[in-house]
């Protein structure tokens, strides 16, 4: 009942949250759940960590990216692969300094890297990666690489043109 | 044609990254190389002729996940350089993008650690590429076949980066007891969470 509830949570929260009231811990079956969605909705998510400088410096066009289409059927979720003993230490107060407006979720995947493959097999667990997911058009294009704000607009230009 | 401009530049984009991603596979002959050394001196896997094989890392200094394997990548060279598979780690990153992983940086984590493997540095990071490294620590296992040095085993050391105590599956040990018993490593091929190489 609590799974349902963060899984509902994660579909339906708006994207212009106030700061990070809630960041929901998902396993990977969790995660992939919100991944298989067969809506036409245009899902963009970006795995990244504290940790990482380059995911770090991408973020902001991801949050960017959800204003840019606000209204319109695109959610950007942030999948942090910070640890999960680390939330409160680290994760919540990164998204609250920085004022993160996009879902941001914590993956916890577990041992082992075989749920690497299941986002992509192109996929070598490198950070920052990102896929872009939508259900009724079976969509799923990955990048292993650190985006600019451009870039991601002409990926997302183009996946919601091929509806029309 | 807006659209094909969008798949043109997208296809264009997969060919410039696809030298980066190619790369050794399992079974590959592995190429030899001359990288310098923490001490100054050149080191080559022709250096070690007596060795069965080679426990190529390619690691680096400010990526928390191969800080998190550091120590463990101690024990490895001090369990498996006596049985013939020594470790030599690499670290492919441009100082210029990550400038904790300056050459300096090295000898200064090296020391600190009390590195007891070799740590070279890939400045042009033609090694990288030619393995197909794409994130620290990515591990290269290879076993000597008569004149060769094939890739036996890639991906990572175990299944549980944050906490040795915990870990349940060591890839890498299992893949060297494989090879020692005369069988293939199984799994052969893992992925894992790590940084991205950083290229210049």
């Amino acid at each position: 009942m609590l799974r349902t509830g963060i899984l509902l949570f994660v579909m339906f929260a708006a994207t212009a949250l106030p700061a990070q009231p809630r960041i929901p811990v998902l396993s990977f079956d969790e995660l992939d759940k919100l991944m298989n969605q067969p809506n036409d909705t245009l899902y963009v998510f970006n795995f990244w960590a504290t940790w990482c400088a380059p995911c770090i410096k991408e973020l902001p066009h991801f949050d960017s990216l959800g204003r840019r289409y606000a209204g319109q059927k695109l959610k950007v979720v942030l999948v942090s692969l910070d640890f999960e003993d680390e939330l409160e230490t680290k994760l919540r107060p990164f998204a609250q300094k920085r004022k993160l407006r996009s879902t941001v979720v914590l993956l916890n995947p577990g041992r082992g890297g075989e749920w690497i493959d299941r986002v992509s097999p192109a996929w070598s667990g490198a950070i920052p990666a990102t896929v872009f997911v939508r259900g009724s058009s079976a969509t799923r294009d990955f990048y292993e690489k650190q985006f600019e704000f451009a870039e991601l607009n002409t990926i997302v230009q183009q996946i919601l043109g091929e509806q029309e | 044609m807006k659209r094909l401009i969008v798949l043109t530049s997208l296809f264009m984009c997969t060919l410039t990254i696809l030298p980066v991603l190619a790369g050794y596979q399992v079974g590959d002959v592995a190429t030899d190389f001359k990288l310098k050394n923490i001490d100054g001196k050149m080191v080559s896997l022709s250096d070690y002729p007596e060795s069965k094989g080679f426990i190529v890392i390619f690691t680096c200094n400010h990526c928390p996940y191969a800080v998190m394997y550091e120590d463990r990548i101690i024990e490895l060279q001090t369990k498996f350089a006596a049985q013939g598979y020594p470790v030599v780690a690499i670290n492919p990153n441009s100082a210029n993008k990550q400038p904790k992983d300056s050459y300096a940086n090295m000898i200064t984590r090296a020391e600190e650690k009390s590195f007891n493997f070799p740590y070279l540095h890939d400045e042009t990071q033609a090694i990288a590429k030619a393995y197909g490294a794409t994130r620290t620590p990515h591990i290269y296992l290879l076993q000597r076949q008569g004149e060769d040095l094939k890739v036996a085993y890639i991906g990572a050391i175990d299944d549980n980066a944050r906490k040795a105590d915990d870990v349940e599956a060591r890839y890498l040990e299992d893949a060297i007891t494989a090879l020692e018993s005369g069988a293939k490593p199984d799994p052969d091929f893992t992925k894992a969470v790590g940084c991205t190489i950083k290229w210049e």
